[in-house]
């Protein structure tokens, strides 16, 4: 009993110095009285923009909390039109049901889509019509485009996924696409094609890794000089979609648009390997 | 005065003991309910047959079709084939392990098998990922070489499931068996010997019979084990929704949902729970027929 209460002793003190130590520390005033919390939801694409938005947003202003959930963007959109969250996020343009439903669409940003292949592929350059071809299913080996005696393993993401929603419709070959492998994640297509001989696939610009090579399409690299250019076929854009125009929304939705729009925010938004929008 | 306290307790603890069984039920209804709830608006929107015996699976298509007849094919045949596989080796190794190892052997190679209950599905995954597809492809190339249709998986494929099913599905069988085989009771196998049959005889026409129920339970219960698991297969079968052939991307019951629960909107996210609620009724299948083989093996003692 004694050796308890001597315990709790030393532990409340120890509490006691700790929480003084904090006080001490936060010397700085808050100039802002906004507090609250603020939930998103929606695109796995975006995770890496949101992750890195909402804690430098949340360094800002210290008392507010911003929870973002990676649903898919499909789920996000439904959350946001039946009210459960402030704004949804899309990695592709939103859909005419969705709008009609009363999202509004706000493009923060542009994400390229890069075609990737392993390490060993010789082919550096298609055309539209050889990556239509491909996932089509009508060029079976790489030898057909002057490469390795290969067989192609395509590789696409699962229905209902935004990238392969974004990469079929901007190549025209939505529901004609002959895939080997669906697969539900932009780090497991990155992983697969590494690791797979002859294997092709889709992920977002900037995830990119040495693992893999990016292709160029029609003679233009995937980069993002390109695509603010309007030179790379493949991009699209990221969506923070909300119910009714951004000006109507609450002082809190209105405080996170106007940090993605400052300078802050921008230099989040091409850290993170995207394209700021015109 | 004690024996009223008695009472009082006594009283509470079988409300409490009551109420704790109510939740276990509780939950079963629930679950019922809400699969059906969430499962049948899409049945009566799709058409149970469009939806059943179709083949077509595009859902996000300008003309969406939710045909899952070769999903339900992959997910039965895959169930079927990896427990062929799995049950004679499982059975073997109870066999082993119950009636011809000796006890040091025995007891290493039951505690290898605990453990392998012991790991996580996704780890199985992992592995048929890492190690089994490049294999399979392997022999991919190896056996369509040249052919100008067939389209190569990477190794991703039906077989690479089948495979992975039939090792996780070896604990569960092993255990069961080896557990009933020792519980035959040593009269009849000493019986079996003194009128003159060798050991070997003894298993396969004694012992094996006398524990043929408990054996049924642990390939029942592998069954379910197969026909359930997503995580593992999800990995290593290719996701595609294709005739379930050996070297074909297969997707199943369970992987359908996991991968595309996260982008589906409207009717595609409701045929999704359609989906769930066609292999919850046959999970259901399942364990009903396990308890009318337990009920048969209570009836028979």
């Amino acid at each position: 009993m004694k050796r308890l209460l001597k315990l709790a002793i030393v532990m409340l003190a120890a509490m006691m110095v700790l929480t003084g130590c904090g006080k001490n520390g936060e010397t700085e005033t808050e100039e802002e009285t906004i507090s609250g919390t603020l939930t998103l939801a929606g695109s796995t694409s975006m995770e890496k923009l949101c992750e890195a938005l909402s804690e430098s947003f949340m360094e800002e202003y210290e008392d507010v909390t911003v929870t973002v959930e990676y649903t898919g963007s499909g789920a996000g959109i439904e959350s946001l039109t039946s009210g459960t969250i402030d704004i949804g996020n899309s990695s592709r343009a939103l859909k005419d049901g969705e709008k009609e439903k009363g999202a509004v669409e706000n493009i923060v940003a542009i994400d390229g889509i890069a075609v990737i292949v392993d390490k060993d592929n010789t082919v550096s350059d298609l055309t539209t019509e050889d990556l239509v071809a491909i996932y089509k299913g009508e060029i079976k080996n790489w030898s057909e485009l002057g490469g390795n005696d290969e067989a192609i393993v395509v590789i696409g993401r699962e229905a209902g996924s935004g990238t392969r929603g974004a990469f079929e419709e901007l190549l025209g070959i939505e529901d004609s696409c002959a895939y080997a492998q669906e697969l539900d994640s932009t780090g497991a297509v990155l992983a697969k094609v590494g690791v797979t001989a002859g294997a092709i696939g889709y992920v977002s610009l900037d995830v990119v890794d040495d693992s893999v090579n990016a292709m160029s399409l029609n003679g233009v690299a995937a980069t993002e000089e390109n695509i603010i250019a309007g030179n790379y076929l493949l991009s699209r854009p990221f969506v923070m979609a909300t119910m009714g125009e951004v000006a109507n929304q609450n002082e809190l939705v209105q405080l996170w648009f106007d940090y993605i729009n400052s300078e802050a925010g921008h230099n989040i938004i091409k850290s993170a390997g995207l394209i700021l929008p015109k | 005065m004690k024996l009223a306290k008695n009472k009082l307790i006594e009283g509470f603890a079988k409300w409490l003991f009551a109420f704790f069984g109510v939740v276990a039920i509780f939950a079963v209804c629930s679950i019922t309910f809400y699969m059906i709830l969430k499962g049948m608006p899409a049945i009566a929107k799709v058409g149970m047959s469009e939806l059943l015996f179709k083949t077509s699976w595009s859902p996000t298509s300008a003309n969406p079709s939710y045909g899952i007849l070769y999903i339900i094919m992959a997910s039965l045949l895959a169930t079927a084939t990896s427990v062929l596989i799995g049950v004679p080796i499982a059975l073997f190794t109870a066999i082993f392990l119950a009636e011809i190892a000796n006890k040091k052997i025995a007891s290493i190679v039951t505690s290898a098998i605990e453990l392998l209950a012991a790991i996580p599905s996704v780890i199985y995954g992992l592995l048929g990922a890492m190690v089994l597809v490049p294999m399979i492809y392997k022999l991919e190339k190896l056996i369509f070489a040249g052919s100008l249709t067939h389209q190569f998986t990477g190794g991703s494929n039906m077989l690479a499931a089948i495979i992975v099913l039939a090792i996780m599905i070896l604990p569960t069988v092993v255990s069961v068996s080896m557990t009933s085989i020792k519980a035959v009771s040593n009269n009849l196998r000493f019986a079996s010997l003194a009128l003159g049959a060798t050991k070997i005889e003894t298993i396969f026409h004694v012992v094996i019979p006398a524990a043929k129920s408990g054996i049924a339970t642990g390939i029942v219960l592998g069954i379910g084990r197969a026909l359930g698991e997503a995580m593992a297969i999800n990995m290593v079968a290719g996701g595609c929704v294709n005739l379930p052939l050996p070297f074909n991307s297969v997707r199943f019951l369970t992987t359908q949902i996991v991968s595309e629960m996260g982008y589906a909107e409207g009717l595609h996210r409701e045929v999704l729970f359609t989906v769930g609620l066609v292999l919850f009724a046959f999970i259901m299948i399942v364990n009903l027929v396990l308890q009318r083989i337990r009920k048969k093996a209570i009836d028979n003692d």
